[in-house]
């Protein structure tokens, strides 16, 4: 294979996760690919960016694109490192923000706390006032306005939002109040609250105007320092940013929606599982990402990836732009096992996190861990764990789990290692099925992918309690993020509010807005200059039955649907996930929602699959063997290595199969397949 | 350890299976039913219930908190009354007096049968949007007996093998207001119980009847096993607590909860002995609701001990004969589970915070805040009622500040957007922000309340209210100040009206114009307010949280021109204080 670097043909994908930031370069010309992984660096994410590209070997001079997944907003929002904002309102609302949607963090227990995006001080008010039908009943007060810009800057704010009631519905009072800020305020640095979302509901709305505000300076300082950092080394071509949606934006305007950055790291693993799957022939999808702290899952259906418009990333903090469906779950390799009160055995929520870690980190961590069961159970190759500090002796790890597990259940190590894989499989299970399955799809319809550290770790267990037949896991699970960028397309959402019940509705509206929608979307496109080769445009409608307040979201089959149409697809829908017909109440379209699609060149997948490692026979693959536990009992299990594998390697569990961050483990009577795309199918 | 014969790891998969069916149920409850009360409000919850006595087994973890328990009551009801229960037969119940609430949360019963026989019963409440009586949605202040609150539903089946009885339906729908938009709450509700059928099977087939028969007999055990571990925490001895009812709505006098707990050993008694007679008014409360408001508190103070018959075990509740908190027909008790239900934890808290400070919080602001509006809208030509339902400020706490604008302690409902409120009522909110200075001062102050007012905007209306803390605030803990008090305020046609009980009225005649004011309660404070940290209250002026005189008054703090902290003065006003 050629190893010559063609100018500009090489495709570059980076993701920063919590532990590392990977990379993936693809030469479209001559089908090389080349991978790094290098350890993240929280303070200024470029420095890990650039130590990816030079540990790839990369000449950036060469590079055509480089698209980029960051956790930049994510972490400034979760940790609140985020800019000075300042709010301006509604007279008799600047409370509105703090005092939420009348919430506590959870079911049981009156304590906790909510801290404001944006602190009172901060919040001020203006007269003007519309009604729900978008008609004025107080004017806009230009001259309160002007002095609440002015006395917002004097207290030092960098970013503005402006957020009034039912905006959704008549902006206009918000184009005027952007229009005297901008002549006043010091930067660009001002969201209205109708452009990041017109959607009724004045918390949801306004809390992601001022997500968006708080993270936009810095985002924007961050791609400035990393487009600098990748200028100085001779790189002059696009640099594209991953968002929640799935798709890319160019790093020129990704900062005027900084908010749709959100979540993007969890997106493009989706997105990379989606094309994975269609390749190989698979378009219905459970994703399943488990890592240190949580694991994150996702549907595919018919090939496209879930999306919602209605993400929590955390107690009472909305935001409702559309984004790649991802549940979080709370468990992670680094999920401690314990015996509560009651005696039993408890995994999770609680993690060791990245530090102390595991025991077997050797960071001090003292709990024991699922990754610590794993390794006892010689699941996990002791001698190739990633983040190792200091190395922990098995036996170590053994006496922990045995005193803290082992003996108040009468067990020996090995059985207490486990006991907690099968409570935390079990757990998990039961997690995925409520954000999956249990909303009126069949398991048997769906292949599980599993991908990150340790998802192709406890698969086979996982499918078999969510009777899901299959397993599909990627050639390179530990970058399926990095993955996802590389095969992102440019993608803008659009979402406008109707709220009218079918029969009132003036179906020519629908499509005015729907064609507005799309125009936005082309404008979008163009002004960001990027590469494309055609487009394609998503129609969805957001609908409830009258009264209700739950939304089913709709893929509309063109632009010009009709009445009935909407009517049908809604019954249809509503059938299928809750298995109820309510033909004596009328159905209300409350949103019509837009993706604008710019795609860019395709990739083949089989690139990834290339080596000149592969043996001519699984003997060849075979590392050794060891003893690995399973659930019928401890077996000699054969070890092989994945790149290793022959082309159309076919064979029969147990196995366990090893590669650099990512271990898969292969349950015994599991028929395991490699396809030509280097997928290996399991059929659990 | 105990003569269990299942062995420990599959006794935690079988109870976060049984755990799994309720929280599937819930799901399914929830995102298919109509009435926003349930699916965005979530009062509704949903459970697994033995098959001889009805004592829970398992209940969704998204369930209305003051349900834990009390549908294991109801379903006693029906087990008492039930004859030739067959696969596929719905109960449905809704009697207050027969292990209830008030007659507005329905419940539903359906006996799971595997292999021909009676495994257990799984069961679901919903809050009906309204179940006729005197007044819109339930919630009258001056109703004086049972028939004017509501239709009254004893055991019978709605639904006989599967199909659902039109005869009884009939009656169900001409009995109450907004009738057509029932059927969708009547579908999700039986559609719930369906699922968990399916899914509870599935666990049984897997495990094995025997098997999942020991577990949950082991899993009470367990769950007694670990409440009591929680008590032993609390020193032995007897604990007094008390709070107000502001009155009954029909005559104004307060009502007293008397709470004493006595703590021995691993269990707990708690003696409502003392509390104040049964009332006129729709503020009493049945036994049921009694007894799960004290299971409530104490899931609040523990949050982390699992729900079954066998958490209660260590709990012995002295039924209080001859008082308010436990009614009998034909006594009005529209208020027990959104109002007295509350009142009865706060008894709890307050009992405790004398016990194991460290591990509760002063009184939360603990009102439900119900008003309705119910009239007819000109321009679309359409009657309406419309619900407002409120928060309030949490109690402070050992941790930290209380929660501003925190649900109810007996519920777990968002608020309704005003921009959804404004498209559906000929309402205009003017204002909707925080109750300053509501929060009781505490070294660890309160949270705080909410202001609205609403104006009406089109055709005359009707305003009724159940609330309460209209005369005392919620309590503060161990020398913090209690929270501010809930105010209802009228203006009307130039002249301001406010209700003679403070917290309840019914039927306040409104024109377009008119203004309703209503200011909810803060938490009441934790600790003693002159050890907060001055910069603190110095940040909490400069929010305006409270006023300058406040710092001074109630924290004993004295601030500069600037707003910040004069170190010396407040160092002498809290030396003298």
């Amino acid at each position: 294979m050629s190893m010559s670097t063609n100018k500009s043909n090489w495709v570059v994908g980076i993701d920063v996760g919590g532990t590392f930031t990977d990379l993936i370069m693809l030469n479209v010309a001559d089908a090389t690919v080349s991978l790094a992984k290098v350890p993240t660096t929280t303070d200024n994410q470029a420095y890990g960016v650039v130590a990816a590209l030079a540990a790839a070997g990369a000449k950036l001079p060469d590079l055509q694109v480089i698209v980029h997944g960051t956790t930049t907003t994510t972490n400034a929002i979760l940790e609140r490192k985020v800019a000075k904002v300042g709010l301006i309102t509604t007279r008799g609302f600047r409370d509105s923000l703090e005092l939420g949607r009348r919430t506590r963090p959870k079911p049981y227990g009156l304590t906790g706390s909510f801290i404001p995006l944006v602190p009172r001080e901060l919040r001020l008010e203006v007269p003007e006032r519309m009604d729900a039908e978008g008609e004025v009943v107080t004017p806009l007060d230009d001259a309160a306005v002007t002095s609440a810009v002015k006395d917002l800057v004097a207290k030092g704010c960098e970013a503005l939002v402006i957020h009034f009631l039912h905006s959704y519905i008549n902006p206009a009072h918000e184009l005027r109040a952007l229009e005297i800020a901008r002549g006043l305020w010091p930067n660009d640095y001002i969201t209205a609250g109708h452009q990041i979302l017109s959607e009724y509901r004045e918390y949801e709305r306004g809390t992601t105007a001022c997500v968006n505000a708080a993270v936009q300076p810095i985002l924007a300082r961050y791609i400035e320092r990393l487009r600098s950092e990748l200028r100085e080394k001779g790189f002059t071509n696009d640099l594209l940013v991953m968002q929640g949606n799935g798709g890319t934006v160019s790093s020129g305007i990704v900062a005027e929606h900084a908010v749709n950055t959100v979540m993007s790291g969890p997106a493009s693993g989706v997105m990379a599982a989606a094309y994975t799957a269609s390749a190989a022939g698979y378009r219905e999808v459970v994703t399943y990402d488990m890592g240190g702290t949580s694991t994150d899952v996702a549907l595919i259906q018919a090939g496209v990836p879930t999306v919602s418009s209605e993400l929590e990333l955390e107690y009472a903090m909305p935001i409702h732009v559309p984004m790649v469906d991802v549940h979080t779950i709370g468990a992670g390799g680094g999920s401690i096992a314990f015996i509560n009160q009651a005696g039993m055995l408890q995994v999770g929520p609680e993690s060791a996190g990245a530090t102390p870690g595991p025991i077997c980190y050797g960071r001090g961590g003292q709990e024991p861990t699922i990754t610590d069961a794993n390794l006892i159970l010689g699941r996990l190759n002791p001698d190739k764990l990633l983040a190792v500090d200091r190395p922990v002796s098995l036996s170590e790890v053994e006496a922990i789990i045995l005193e803290k597990v082992g003996k108040p259940l009468g067990l020996d190590a090995i059985a207490a290692a486990a006991a907690i894989l099968r409570v935390a499989n079990d757990r998990m299970a039961g997690a995925i099925r409520m954000v999956s399955l249990a909303r009126g799809h069949d398991p048997r319809d769906f292949v599980l992918f599993p991908f990150g550290g340790a998802g192709p770790l406890h698969a086979a267990a996982l499918a078999r309690e969510l009777a899901i037949p299959k397993l599909l896991i990627p050639v390179r699970p530990g970058i399926t993020n990095a993955l996802g960028c590389v095969v992102a397309d440019a993608r803008h959402d659009y979402v406008n509010t109707v709220n009218k019940p079918l029969p009132a509705l003036d179906i020519e509206l629908v499509w005015t807005i729907l064609e507005a929608q799309i125009a936005e979307g082309r404008a979008t496109l163009a002004r960001e200059g990027v590469a494309i080769e055609g487009m394609r445009i998503l129609h969805f409608a957001d609908m409830q039955f009258q009264g209700q307040s739950h939304i089913l979201s709709l893929g509309l089959p063109q632009l010009k649907v009709s009445k009935e149409e909407l009517q049908r697809l809604f019954e249809a829908a509503y059938w299928e996930r809750f298995g109820v017909e309510l033909p004596e109440i009328r159905a209300v379209l409350v949103n019509l929602h837009t993706a604008v699609i710019g795609l860019r060149p395709r990739l083949d997948l089989a690139v990834l699959a290339r080596t000149d490692a592969r043996a001519k026979n699984l003997q060849g693959a075979l590392n050794g063997t060891r003893q690995v536990w399973f659930e019928g009992g401890v077996r000699e299990t054969p070890i092989y290595q994945r790149e290793k594998l022959p082309q159309d390697a076919a064979f029969t569990g147990p196995a366990v199969i090893e590669q650099l961050d990512c271990t898969t483990v292969i349950d015994p009577d599991n028929r395991v397949e490699l396809d030509a795309l280097g997928n290996l199918l399991v059929t659990v | 350890m105990s003569t269990t014969t299942v062995d420990p790891i599959t006794l935690v998969v079988i109870q976060n299976g049984l755990n799994q069916v309720c929280n599937e149920m819930d799901l399914a409850f929830c995102r298919a039913a109509f009435s926003p009360v349930i699916s965005e409000a979530m009062d509704r919850s949903d459970g697994i219930y033995h098959r001889d006595d009805g004592a829970l087994i398992a209940q969704g973890e998204l369930g209305l908190p003051v349900f834990v328990g009390t549908m294991q009551f109801s379903t006693q009801a029906v087990i008492a009354r039930a004859k030739n229960v067959e696969p596929g037969d719905v109960f449905i119940v809704n009697d207050p007096y027969l292990g209830g609430t008030h007659l507005m949360d329905v419940r539903f019963v359906k006996p799971l049968f595997y292999q021909g026989k009676l495994f257990a019963w799984l069961a679901n409440t919903g809050h009906w949007p309204d179940i006729g009586g005197m007044v819109p949605g339930g919630f009258s202040a001056h109703a004086t007996e049972s028939e004017q609150e509501g239709l009254r539903l004893p055991p019978v089946k709605l639904f006989k093998r599967g199909v659902i009885d039109e005869e009884i339906l009939a009656i169900i729908l001409s009995n109450i207001r907004i009738a057509d938009q029932r059927i969708g709450d009547i579908k999700a509700q039986a559609a719930a119980l369906a699922i968990g059928e399916k899914r509870l099977a599935a666990l049984i087939d897997r495990y094995g009847a025997g098997t999942v028969d020991a577990a949950i007999a082991e899993l009470r055990a367990r769950a007694a096993q670990q409440m009591r571990a929680k008590i032993e925490t609390i020193p032995d001895g007897t604990y007094e607590g008390h709070s107000i009812v502001d009155s009954d709505g029909v005559v104004d006098e307060p009502l007293l909860i008397r709470m004493k707990i006595t703590k021995q050993g691993t269990g707990l008694t708690f003696d409502m002995s003392g509390s104040s007679p049964p009332c006129r008014g729709p503020m009493n409360s049945v036994i049921a609701t009694t007894k799960s408001s004290i299971y409530l508190a104490m899931k609040h103070i523990f949050p982390d001990v699992p729900i079954n018959a066998g958490t209660f075990e260590p709990l012995t509740i002295i039924e209080p004969e001859g008082t308010f908190l436990y009614a009998h027909y034909p006594r009005p008790v529209s208020g027990c589970a959104a109002e007295v239900s509350q009142r009865i934890a706060e008894a709890v808290f307050c009992a405790l915070t004398r016990a194991i400070p460290d591990q509760l919080f002063a009184a939360p602001a603990g009102s439900s805040g119900n008003l309705a509006l119910g009239g007819n809208d000109p321009k679309r030509n359409r009657s309406y009622v419309m619900y407002v339902i409120s928060g309030g400020g949490y109690g402070g706490n050992p941790r930290g500040d209380g929660l501003s604008n925190g649900c109810s302690t007996i519920g777990i409902s968002k608020t309704t957007p005003i921009e959804v409120m404004e498209q559906y009522y000929p309402v205009l909110f003017e204002e909707y922000s925080l109750h300053e200075g509501s929060g009781g001062a505490g070294e660890y102050r309160g949270g705080f309340g909410v202001n609205y007012t609403i104006r009406l905007r089109r055709g005359d209306a009707r305003a009724s209210m159940v609330m309460d803390h209209g005369r005392t605030g919620p309590l503060g803990a161990l020398g913090g100040a209690d929270g501010g008090v809930n105010k209802v305020r009228i203006e009307r046609g130039g002249e301001t009206y406010v209700p003679p009980h403070l917290s309840k009225d019914q039927d306040i005649v409104l024109h377009p114009g008119d203004r309703i004011c209503v200011s909810t309660p803060g938490g009441g404070g934790f600790g003693d307010p002159l050890k907060r940290a001055p910069q603190r209250v110095a940040q909490d002026v400069a929010r305006g949280y409270y006023t300058r005189d406040q710092a001074e008054t109630a924290f004993g703090v004295i601030l500069g021109t600037d707003g910040s902290v004069d170190a010396q003065r407040t160092g002498a006003r809290r030396r003298e204080s």
